[in-house]
Order: C-alpha cells, then structure tokens, then sequence
C-alpha cells in the first residue's frame, strides 16, 4: 500500500502532464491505460488520469471491484478472528474450572521454575489481538502447568464465598494486618477481607530468621511458638483463628470482622469495574482495596540455569514452610552455604550457626561484598560485624561472585570466580527480594522503574480507592525522598497508615518507621531512615560494657523481644544506669555508638548500635531534617555510655 | 580523651563519659503537640479517644471491639462522681462478649481491662504486655517498636 503510494506520488506529476498531452490525443489511449493501474490504488490522489471514456468506466469497474473485494475480505478476517477469540476464551474458563485450585505449599524452589513455565502459557493463553487488556490468565496458566499436585481444596466444602468486600485486602502478611486492624479501629462494623495465597494466617516474619532458631522446643516447627529471652512465650501468628470470621459470614456479620481467605490468589484486577478475580474464577468487588502482596526471593541465575538436582538443594527463604523446610535440612546436613551477606544471610548465618555448635553442622556465609552488611554498614563497621559472625560459628567467605554451581559425588560445587570451590549440601540463596506487581498490568497500575514495587504517593494511594502498603509500596516519603522499604515494622506502619487513609483520613507516611537486627546475642543494632553504606558517615563510639547486649537490653526493661520494649517507652527518660563505662581503650572496639548517615550534610539515617530504648530521639533527628554542625553534639542526646 | 579518625568518607569518633557529659549544644526543632501527621496517643488533641493507638493493641478491632468500643467510650465521657458508675451494663456485655473467646481474651485480662479503665497509656502498656502474652495487645505491637508516645520537646 505505501509503496504503491509512493511510487503514485512521484507519477502523479507525470500522469498530470501526460492527461494533458492524451486529451489532446485521444489514439494515445493506451499509454494512458498503461499508466492508469498503477495509480488505482491511490486515485483518489491524482487529478484523474482520465483517458478516453470507455477507458473512464473500465477504470470505474476496476475500481469498484476492488474495493467491493477489500471491504468483503476484511469483514470475513474480523468475524474469523472474534469467532476464534470467543471460542479460545470458553476453552480457557473451562479449563480453568476443570483444574483444581492450586494449593501452594510446594517449596519455593519449585516456586522458582514456575516462573520461567510462566512465558509458555502466556503464549498459548494469549487471545487474539482483539483482547484490549493482556491475558489475566496468564497468573492462573502456572497453576495449571507447574508440577505440583492437583490436591483438592483445602476446605472441605466449597464455601459461600462473599461476592462483595467493602474492604479487600489482597496479600495476607503484615502490613495487611496492620491495615486490617487499623480500618476496624476507625470504621466501627467494618467488614474487611483478606485474600491471600498462602496458607497461613497473618503471621510476623522477623522470628523465622531469628528467635524460632533459638527455640529450645524441638516441635517448634509445629507450634511455631518462641520463648523471649525472659521466658514469655508467644506465637508468630499475629492473632489466633478465633480472632478472624468465616468468609462465608463476613456479609452477614453484625459488627462486622476481619475475613481471611487462604490459599485464593487475585489474578485480575478491575479497576473500573472495582472488582477482582481469584485464580479460581470468583469475583469479589469491593470499595476500598488495599494491594500488599510482598514479594518473592529473588534466585541466583547460575543456580536457576544449574539443573534440577542444584534446584532440589536450594532454597529461598520467606515463608513458614521455608522455615520448616530448612529446620529439617539442618538436621540432616553436614554443610549449608548461604549466598548472601545482607539482612536475611547474616542472620540465618547467625541463626545455623549457632545451631551447628550442637551438631557439628558446617555453615558457609558468601557474598561479594567485604564484609557482612557490606551495603549497609560503614566498611570499618562491616568488617567488625564480619568477624563477630565468624565467632558465631560461621565460615564467611568475602567477595564471592559464584560462577557456576554442579552436582558432583553427592555434593553441590560452587565455583566462584576468582578459582575458589566450596563443596556443600545444601544453599540457601538470601539474595533480596523481588516485589510483586502481577497486579499492575490489569490493573493499569504504574510501577516505579528505580526501586520496583507500585509507584503510590505520599498517601500511599495508587488511584483512588486503592492503596498499597509495605514491600510492594514504592511511596514518596516527604522527608526522605521517594523510597521502597523492605522491612517490618515499615510493613506495619504503612499497613496502618493504608488503613487509616482507606477510612478517610489522608495523612501522609510521616512517622518513619524502624528496623533491627540481631546477630547473635552479643551484637544488635536499630536503624532509621537511610542507611546505605555508599552515603557519608560519621561514628560516635563508647566502649561497650557486658550491659550493652540485646539480651542484657531485654532482661532490664522486662519484656520480651527486644523491639517491644518500644511500645512502653513513655515520655519520661529511662534511669541511668549506676556503673559508670570504662575508659575507651585505644584499641578499636566498636562496642556501642550511634552512626549518622549524611546526605547533603542532613542527617537522613541513624543506626544505633547496641544502645537501645532511644529510638524516639533518633526518629526526631531524622524528623527535623537540620544541618547539625558538630554530629558529636548531637550524639549527646543518646547518651550512649548510659544503659 | 576523645579522639577522631577518617576512613575515606566515614568518620570516626571516639568518646569517653566525661566528654558526653557537658549537655549537647545541638538544638532540635520545638514539636507541635497538635500535628495532625503525627502519631497520636490514646487521647487525641480534641479530647477524643484514638482507637487505633498501638497502646490498645487489638482491643478495639477484634469481636468484642464494638462492645469494648461502647464501654471505654461511655467510661471515658462520664462525668459521675465514681467515673464510670452508669457503665456497669456496657462493661459487662464486653465481658460476657470477651468469656467467649478466652484464647483472644484470656481471663486475667478482666484484670487488665479495669486497668485501662483508668486511661493512663503508660501503665496500660505495661499492664497488658507484661502480664499475657497471648493477650491480643502483645500481638502486633509488641513486634513492632513504634511508639506511641510523640517525642514532645524536652
């Protein structure tokens, strides 16, 4: 067609001439007739190569032919392809009502190659290119391709499941929580659903890296139960069942609930319509919708391209089964490597560790960094972390880029790059977190290129009536610039926050959130803000005394874990501690201080190391966002040589 | 003697407790008591009662949220001489409400719900977290550190 086109253009000046040149020669008609095919397609353009008249109506004919012949082909094309649309797009709904719902409790390491089983579906599960929106079966094909059973429901009975939600909730972990109980505070009767496709109840994850390994119950694992360092036990579940209403009587309810809908993924989302689809075909609409789906552990390449004998003595760690599937490879194994030397790494090194002294189980920490939190402590900092973990129990290997991963004689062989080669049993990969936005597509959301995870405002509002919170949520934080965070006590402030914004109060993320860590029972620290090892920082240090452990921490203030002693810190100073510090040794021991993390010369992140209880002074620093001249002055007000 | 040292872009400083001990000359911005962005207590600025402080843990959102709800309210507004004293009725529907969860509400709690009663945030904190754990307070903000006290200027 263009061609033609073009090739018309350029003879239009010639025919225009030659028209002439024929109208005063009538004999010259076939010339003109040579001429006048290659511009049928484009007449309309020309001023009319008009030959003799008989040649005018063969033309006319042509013409007319033609078109009538386009028009007819064209409507035959349409009405085959919707007529193939309708009938791929019956075949689909019955296949997916043929298949069972998908119960995902495999481990995660099949998780994993159900991802790359995803491409093929997309492409068989993809309708004609009439379909405006891309195939939202595409989340529901890896449950009917992937390789686990087809179990059936989980319930016994199909339930009544609610069409309608005034409050949905999609995602069933902690900032969901929040939300949760944040909306039922606020909006009295509220009647909210939670959907989510795991099979547990809302529970905390900070214990599966950390205190279920220092359980002392050999059925942890069923209980999932921990004692506190004071001897308090308590469940990771945020609440038991008898907290939560059945979903087939949230409508019903009087005073309304909190609904949890296990093991039902939402594969659709219609933001028009303010509805969505579960992977089993219900529709729930709803009016106020809050998105806080996490995210997924990101897998090493090498490992993902190493084969399945590699893949079936990996594993990603997020969930519960995580947890017990690892408790139970510790047992057997003579040695764990964890690639990864961030947050989850250290502590599961930590945690494995600790563990190994018992059994005599070898645990190997790599990562390319230097040293341990290498991204998020001062290198100095990290290389003193790195051998307090090494105290631990743990063999750390530093700047290890893994090359390839075999399995040979029984055993898996990692081969870095520089040469080395470490023979292990079993790999746990901690190498971050990759947030979920299968939603964005149907929904038409827009997700943050830079940091991942839906792009929401300061109100964490993606559109209105949907909100998204926690992992997933890249927000814009007003004082510190637009950010995702991946810890948890940000998944509970902005759960809440979510929460309070969906029952109309439109407030933005101002208090920041915190987080923590412990590794071992020696060292532990509390961050806020930004706390990127690549900013500028300036260390204020004390020595630390036996008192200034996380242990000795919990002991004094009476409660439980360590971050709970939060909650009861009130307005008025804790007491002073009566045994003044030592004198700083010249020796450098990094035994307790507070790091400044600068941006600009503001102070953006503070991590305060094995001082605890003075969280509230760091969050104000941060709050007030000033330029302090001498960082030193201000590493006064956290009284670091006190308890 | 304190001494100070530079790691490329890190500074180091090390201090003794005699150098901490002069106050710290760092000034901090004075906070508003009534700044609708931050984090209220128990009672708000306009004298209402904040049912979604962390201090109150599940209470006011599980199944006996609405009853709890009428009670505190109806404690919190009264103006008898035993404060309280026309509340009887609605804080024993929340009793009875809360017998018939006793994992959620574990019977020492009734302890624990006079001792709300007397709406001071702190001691309510230590009254529900120190005495049952599985009480729902210590659910989710027993793992979580955010406080519910606002860091007013000192």
């Amino acid at each position: 067609m263009l061609t033609s086109r073009a090739v018309c253009r350029k003879l239009a000046p010639l025919i225009r001439t030659s028209s002439t040149v024929c109208r005063q020669n009538v004999r010259r008609a076939g010339l003109n007739n040579a001429r006048i095919p290659a511009c049928v397609p484009a007449a309309h353009m020309s001023t009319g190569p008009l030959g003799g008249g008989g040649d005018n109506l063969k033309y006319a004919l042509l013409v007319g032919a033609a078109f009538v012949g386009g028009i007819t082909y064209a409507v035959i094309t349409l009405k085959g392809d919707q007529r193939r649309y309708e009938t791929r797009l019956s075949e689909i709904s019955t296949r997916r009502q043929r298949s069972a719902t998908p119960v995902q409790t495999e481990p995660p390491a099949v998780e994993a190659t159900t991802t790359e089983a995803v491409s093929e579906p997309k492409l068989e599960a993809a309708p004609s290119p009439e379909e405006p929106r891309p195939p939202p079966e595409v989340a529901a094909a890896p449950s009917e391709t992937s390789p686990q059973p087809p179990a059936a429901d989980s319930t016994p009975a199909p339930p009544q499941l609610p069409s309608h939600a005034p409050y949905l909730l999609i995602g069933g972990g902690t900032a969901s929580f929040a939300a949760a109980r944040s909306i039922r505070a606020r909006d009295p009767g509220a009647k909210v659903l939670i959907v989510t496709d795991e099979p547990d109840l809302p529970y905390m994850r900070p214990p599966l890296s950390k205190e279920l390994w220092f359980s002392d119950d050999p059925s942890v694992t069923e209980t999932l139960r921990f004692k506190q360092w004071n001897g308090k036990e308590r469940s990771i579940y945020f609440q038991p069942p008898s907290f939560y209403i059945d979903p087939e009587h949230l409508t019903g309810a009087e005073n309304g609930g909190v609904a949890v809908l296990v093991n039902k993924k939402v594969v659709h989302m219609d933001v028009r319509g303010n509805k969505v689809k579960l992977d089993d075909g219900t529709e729930i609409s709803y009016e106020k919708c809050l998105i806080a789906t996490g995210g997924v552990p990101r897998n090493l390449q090498v490992i993902e391209r190493a084969g399945e004998e590699v893949m079936k003595r990996t594993s990603l760690f997020r969930k519960i089964e995580d947890f017990k599937s690892l408790e139970n490879v510790s047992r057997k194994a003579e040695s764990i490597t964890i690639i990864g030397g961030g947050f989850l790494g250290s502590e599961l090194a930590c945690a494995l560790g600790r563990k190994a002294a018992e059994s005599g189980l070898e645990v190997v920490q790599m990562f390319p960094e230097k040293g341990n939190m290498g991204k998020v402590l001062p290198e100095y900092l990290s290389n003193w972390t790195t051998e307090k973990v090494k105290k631990e129990g743990v063999k750390v290997i530093t700047e290890a880029l893994v090359k390839s991963v075999s399995y040979r004689d029984d055993k898996l062989e990692i081969q870095l790059k520089d040469g080395r080669l470490v023979k292990t049993d079993h790999i746990v990969a901690a190498v971050g977190l990759e947030p979920n936005v299968d939603l964005a597509k149907s929904a038409g959301l827009e997700v943050d290129s830079d940091f991942g995870g839906y792009r929401v405002n300061a109100e964490l509002q993606a559109r209105s009536n949907i909100w998204v919170a926690g992992d997933a949520a890249c927000f814009y934080d007003i004082r510190l610039g637009r950010r995702r965070v991946e810890h948890h006590d940000h998944a509970v402030v902005s759960g809440r926050l979510a929460g309070e914004n969906m029952t109309g109060a439109s407030k933005p993320y101002w208090h920041q959130s915190m987080f923590w860590s412990d590794l071992g029972p020696d060292v532990g620290y509390e961050a806020i803000g930004i706390v990127d090892s690549s900013l500028p920082t300036v260390g204020v240090f004390a020595k630390a005394t036996a008192k200034d452990t996380p242990k000795a921490a919990t002991e004094k203030s009476g409660t439980g874990i360590r971050s709970e002693s939060e909650t009861e810190d009130t307005a008025a100073s804790p007491v002073a501690s009566a045994a003044p510090a030592p004198a700083v040794e010249n020796k450098d021991e990094y035994g307790k201080g507070v790091i400044f993390y600068l941006r600009d010369k503001v102070v953006v992140g503070i991590i305060l190391w094995n001082v605890f209880n003075r969280m509230p002074i760091a969050r104000k620093i941060i709050k007030d966002g000033e330029e302090h001249a001498d960082l030193n002055e201000v590493a006064k007000l956290f009284n670091i040589h006190e308890d | 003697m304190s001494y100070c040292k530079q790691d490329g872009k890190d500074r180091i400083i090390f201090v003794t407790k005699e150098d901490h001990e002069a106050p710290s000359k760092a000034e901090l911005i004075a906070d508003d008591p009534n700044d609708p962005y931050e984090e209220q207590g128990l009672i708000l600025p306009n004298g209402d009662i904040n049912w979604n402080c962390p201090c109150l843990g599940g209470m006011a959102s599980g199944p006996c949220g609405s009853q709890f709800k009428e009670a505190f309210s109806c404690f919190h507004y009264s103006k008898e001489e035993v404060k309280g004293s026309e509340c009887i009725d609605h804080f024993s529907s929340m009793q009875e409400c809360m017998q018939k969860y006793p994992d959620l509400y574990p019977q020492e709690e009734e302890n624990a719900s006079q001792t709300e009663s007397s709406s001071v945030p702190g001691s309510d904190n230590s009254a529900m977290l120190s005495e049952n754990d599985s009480s729902p307070s210590a659910a989710l903000d027993s793992v979580s550190p955010t406080d519910n006290q606002t860091l007013s200027s000192s």
